[in-house]
Parts: C-alpha cells; structure tokens; sequence
C-alpha cells in the first residue's frame, strides 16, 4: 500500500494537449474514483499512473518514489482493463498466476496465493478452464483476480464494469467496495458512471477537458458541487437550471424571464438584478400550493419513486417523487423548489455563488 | 468484440474453421433444393477437382506406365495403363542419386525456413508493434524487396555467394532462400500481431514481463496459425525452387530434386518420362502430407477466420 501524487501534470499527443495540469493527492488505501465525460482523459491519466503512456510535464510519485521514468514492471501496481485481457491461451490459475511467474516465485508459493486470491472471490470452481469458458461476470472477477495475487502498492481500474449487463454491474460494484474494505489497499478507478462513482468512491475527483472540475467526497460533492458542470454531471435525474436574475425585494429570490419567482433562503453577496443560473435537484421539488404554475408533458413511474416532466414558462424540468402521483400528461400543477435545496451559479463563469 | 476475438484465438484453431463452416453452411441450406445444390455446388467443385487433379493422375499414370505403352497412343489408351510397373521409380530409387537429392532438398528446406521464420518473427513483432521511427517505410521496403523477381537477383546473389566460397553447397541455398522467404512471411505475421490485441501486451508489461517474455510467452503461442502458415509457405516455396538451385549447385550430390530430376533424368534430348514423373510423384509426397496435416491452419490464417 501507497499514497500516490499526481502533481500539475500534462500529456500531449502530438501538438493537441489533452490533459491541462491534473494535481490529485491520493492517501495510503483511499478509493479514489476518476469520473467524467467520454474523452477527458481519465484512461489517459490511468494509463499515466500505470506506465503505459509517458509524462509530458509534471511528476507522478507512488509511495513517496518519483515514477516518471520507472518501467511499468517496477511501478508494483495492478490494472484491471476494460476488455478484461485476460491471456486466452492460459487457464485462470495460470493467467492469475503469470505475473508471480515472471518474477520467478516458486510454484508452491504460486499455487498459494493463487488459491488465496481465487478463495477470496470464489474463483476455486473455474481454476483449470480457458477464458474463453467463463461468463462475462467471471472474467471479471479473473481479472481482478489477477490483481490481487500480486498484492500491489495500487489497484488500478479502467471501467471494468462498463461491459457487464446492469443487474451483475451493481453486484460487481458492491464487490469490489467489499474487496477495498478488506485488502485496504490504494484504488484508483475510472469510470463515466456518476452512480458508480458515488457509490464506490472515497473521493472524486471529476474531470472534463482535460481538467478537474472539482475533488471531493462524494456527498460533498452532490451537496455543495463548484461549477454548473458538476451540479449537472452528479446526482441522477440530472439537476434542473433555470435562467434568471437575481433579485431582493423584501425575501431573495430569483425572477425568470417568464416572471416567475425562484425562492431563495438568503441572499447571497453580488448586486440584484445579476444574471444567475438558478439549480434545483429533481427530488427537490415539492408539489403544492403557492408553487410555480407547470404543465406535466410526461409521467414516468419507476414503483419507487414517480419521475414527472413539466414545463415552466418555456424550460422543461424533472421532478422526483417518492409518493405516488395520480396525475396525467397535459394537467396543471403547482410546483415549489425548496429554497434550502437551491443552488446558484454565475451566468458567465458557471461557478457557484 | 475483442472478447470474441481473443477467445477464437485461444480456440484450438482447427476446431474454430470447422464450426465456422459448419455453420455457414447449415444456416443456409433450407433455401436450397438438392438439384439446385448439385448445379451451384457439386458441379462446379467437380470441375475444378478433376481440372486440378488430372495433371497428378497424369504423373502416377506416366510412373507406372511400362516404356512400350508411353509413345504408342494408338493401341493403348493414353489415360489407362496396362501391366503397370515399377521399373521407373526402382531405377529411380536405386539407379541414381535420388535420395541424396531427396535429403538435400528436405536438408535445405527446412533449414532455409527456419531460417526465415525466425527473422520473420523479429522483424514482424518489431514493425507492427514496437513504434520506432520509420517502422512503417521499413515493412514498405521488405514488401518491396519481395517484389524484385529471382531471375534479377541471381546473378548478384551468385557472385556473393562466389565471394564467401560458398558455391555448390547446400548452405549457399539455404543463405539465399531468405531472400525471397524472409518478405513474405514477415507479411504475413505482421498481419497477424496486428490482430492480437494491444492490451494484452500492456497487461503482460505491467504483471512484469519483459519484451523477449512478451514475444514468447504472449504473442508467439496465439500467433501458431499464423506461424504454421508461414512455415507452409516458405517449405513449399524452398521445396520447389528451380532458378537459385539451378545456378548455385553443379555436382550431382548437391542438387535438389526439381533441379535433378531435369538435369539428370533427361539424356540429351531424350526424356525419360517415366522416371521423370516418378520423381516428381515421390518429390510431391512429403508436401502432400505437410498439407493434409496443417491445411486447417493454412486456410484459416489465410483469411484470417481465426481471429474474428
Ligand atoms: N494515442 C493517442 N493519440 C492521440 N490522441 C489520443 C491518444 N489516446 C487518447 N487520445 C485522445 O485523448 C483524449 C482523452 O482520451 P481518454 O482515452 O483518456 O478518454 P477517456 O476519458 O478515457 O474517455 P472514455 O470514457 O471514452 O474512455 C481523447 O480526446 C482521445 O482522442
Ligand atoms: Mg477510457
């Protein structure tokens, strides 16, 4: 086990950067999730970590231990690939086994922790097939396999659950969270699945363009997001932004185009009449009176909850509930965001005011 | 889809063309009536067998067929014989040199092929997966070096092979094979390594393994079809060579089969048809059996049903 430091680091291909100075501390067994948008350089920044792509600028050190220049073999780390890659030609013991191999280990030590590892994801049934006899999920669980009989300083995963159907997705992630928990060893893991992210990650850090948005736990990151961007990358259905400008007359608040008022619990620094972006969660949508006047244009009920797409002035919006809703398409309802959940960003910038 | 494609790699190859086949043809055969099938298929395909067998059947005919029954075509039928016999290859056999031919030629093959296969597979892995600068205009060059025909080329390879005092020996044969084997076959398996994913070779770097433990232990056990290939392919081609034979070998007990059998077998202007075509007959043989055993392969890496 190891922390790891990415400090202000770069990558170009060619004459096109695609990574803007990238600084992420990560401590001793941390879950660190790299999420983000498809092409933001997640599996580059990995792939970085990993050895496989060069350092443009910037320093990589693993315990302490400057890396730019160290052989991938001499990082101690694992990769999970997205493909998986396992070796066809070998069976699961020898696949989990070939890095113990190549470092010359004796073949009773091998067979140890092989059955060890295997133990522990309950990989002992499969042990003599080929890959190419497992199941999507038990390859997976090879590759992960194979990862772990090295016990390395880091784990690293590229989206290894994004080729598996979404029932065995959620079962591989809770798996995973339990393996961290008990091996505790340092993980960082991308994927473009917010929910992956939130439910897996010590902490976050998301990324778009090259850059990081923002770093943080991932509540903390739902509650309090710094951009626009993040408000509208966390939480799924996605946040509501409602353009206007701000106003303090009497109470604060925020007045659309339309003239609708979007209550607002305190007035934040900045003059009135300062073009803003008005954010509101889904779920954090009341139905009653004294709301804003909203037209239903579709119902989705999920049984858990009911999802209900309106429209306000000219901007559709979703909103989530957790009680049934015995309404229809084309009625008209009342609609009131709670003014604690609120969250304001600059028109210009995006920030969070 | 790279699933798919590492799993066939790891299929025992033979198995992955015939369910292929198999499966092509079965998915289709309700559409099809059985005289609609023996004039799209069996008709067609019996044509081209007997248009590629008759010059075999011919062969074994001439090679067994007595010296009287060779020239006369009116009392005998020239696609039949009487009284067949084993005069031809018996003197073949045991009246010339034919086994020392026959071991030169196998000598010489097989060395040469190796040879070759084993700087094909350098070069190949180097040009298709180690990203050095110019790595493209080298493979362009080795294909083009193939593309300069023998008949150009022997006469310098002569006076080189001259200068290393080299002349009339085996090993001056199986130096210069290369020359032709080497282009093609690192062709070939370039096409192959281009085919085994990346990351494998990414996931064996960083579990630790070196370069050298890359080619061996990863890329060379999935490239055996592509190998197999490759080894056919120049075994053939050093197995029948005629013009660097012709010109590099003059004693006797150096030269190799095409080149003896026309050389030794043909007196002056008399041709002694039946011991010609028994030599070519048994010169075949070895070949035919490298075929029936590995043809699988061959097809398969040929139009790279192995892969996807
Ligand atoms: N070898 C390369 N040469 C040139 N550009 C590359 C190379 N590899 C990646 N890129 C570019 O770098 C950018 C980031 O790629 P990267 O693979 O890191 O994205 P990602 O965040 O992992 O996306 P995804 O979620 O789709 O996997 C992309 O715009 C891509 O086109
Ligand atoms: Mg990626």
């Amino acid at each position: 086990m190891a922390s790891v430091q990415i400090r202000d680091v770069r990558k170009s291909f060619g004459d096109v950067e695609i990574l803007h100075g990238v600084s992420v501390p990560i401590e001793d067994g941390q879950f660190v999730v790299l999420v983000g948008p498809s092409g933001c350089g997640k599996s580059t920044l990995l792939r970085m970590l990993a050895g496989l792509e060069n350092i443009t600028s910037g320093t990589i050190s693993i315990g302490g231990r400057v890396v730019n220049k160290v052989h991938p073999k001499e990082r101690d780390i694992a990769m999970v690939f997205q493909n998986y890659a396992l070796y066809p030609h070998m069976t699961v013991a020898k696949n989990m086994g070939f890095s113990l191999m190549l470092r010359g280990a004796s073949k009773s030590e091998i067979d140890e922790r092989v059955r060890k590892a295997a133990n522990i994801l309950g990989l002992t049934p499969l042990l003599e097939r080929y890959p190419r006899q497992l199941s999507g999920g038990q390859r997976q669980r090879v590759a992960m396999g194979r990862a772990i009989v090295r016990d390395p300083q880091v784990f690293l995963f590229d989206e290894p659950l994004s080729n598996l159907d979404a029932k065995l997705r959620v079962a591989m992630r809770t798996e995973i969270k339990e393996l961290h928990q008990r091996l505790k060893t340092t993980t960082v893991y991308v994927t473009h699945d917010q929910i992956e992210a939130m439910t897996m990650a010590d902490k976050i850090v998301v990324m778009h363009d090259g850059i990081i948005e923002q770093m943080g736990a991932p509540l903390d990151l739902y509650d309090r997001p710094a951009n626009q961007f993040v408000a509208g990358f966390i939480g799924s259905p996605a946040m509501n932004f409602l353009d206007g400008k701000l106003q303090a007359n009497g109470s604060a608040y925020v007045q659309t185009a339309q003239g609708q008022k979007l209550p607002l619990r305190t007035m934040p620094q900045g003059d009135s009449g300062r073009d803003v972006v008005y954010g509101i969660r889904p779920e954090h949508f009341e139905m009653g009176e004294g709301g804003l006047p909203a037209e239903i244009v579709v119902v989705e009920p999920t049984g858990s909850e009911t999802q209900i797409v309106a429209r306000i002035g000219n901007q559709e919006v979703i909103a989530v509930f957790r009680e049934r809703q015995s309404v229809k398409p084309g009625d008209k309802i009342s609609l009131r965001p709670r003014a604690d959940a609120a969250h304001l960003f600059a028109k210009d910038t995006g920030k969070r005011i | 889809m790279v699933k798919a494609m590492t799993d066939a790699a790891a299929e025992k190859p033979g198995t992955t063309t015939q369910v292929l086949t198999s499966d092509t043809q079965e998915g289709m055969t309700y559409l099809e009536s059985i005289p609609r099938r023996i004039v799209t298929l069996w008709l067609p395909l019996g044509l081209i067998m007997l248009i590629l067998l008759f010059p075999f059947y011919w062969m074994a005919l001439t090679s067994v067929k007595p010296n009287a029954q060779l020239i006369d075509m009116e009392t005998y039928n020239p696609f039949w014989v009487v009284e067949p016999t084993l005069d031809h290859i018996k003197k073949l056999l045991f009246g010339t040199q034919y086994p020392r031919w026959l071991w030169n030629t196998m000598y010489v093959a097989t060395a040469a092929t190796f040879l070759s296969i084993f700087a094909s597979v350098l070069a190949a892995y180097a040009i298709a997966r180690l990203k050095f600068r110019g790595s493209q205009v080298v493979g362009a060059t080795i294909f083009m070096a193939y593309l300069v025909p023998p008949s150009i080329l022997f006469i310098p390879l002569a006076s080189v092979i001259h200068f290393y005092g080299l002349f009339d020996s085996p090993l001056a044969l199986i130096l210069v094979y290369p020359t032709i084997l080497i282009p093609f076959s690192t062709w070939l398996l370039m096409g192959y390594f281009k085919t085994i994913p990346f990351e494998l070779e990414e996931c064996a770097l960083i579990d630790g393994a070196s370069r050298w433990q890359i080619l061996t232990k990863i890329i060379l056990p999935l490239a055996v079809p592509g190998l197999i290939s490759a080894f056919i392919f120049s075994f053939t081609l050093c197995w029948n060579e005629f013009i660097y034979a012709l010109t590099l070998t003059t004693s006797v007990q150096n030269k190799t089969v095409p080149v003896a059998i026309v050389s030794e077998l043909v007196d002056g202007d008399v041709y002694r048809w039946g011991s010609l075509m028994a030599g070519a007959l048994v010169g075949s043989l070895p070949l035919v059996v490298l075929y029936a055993f590995f043809v699988e392969h061959y097809v398969s890496a040929m139009t790279g049903a192995v892969k996807e």
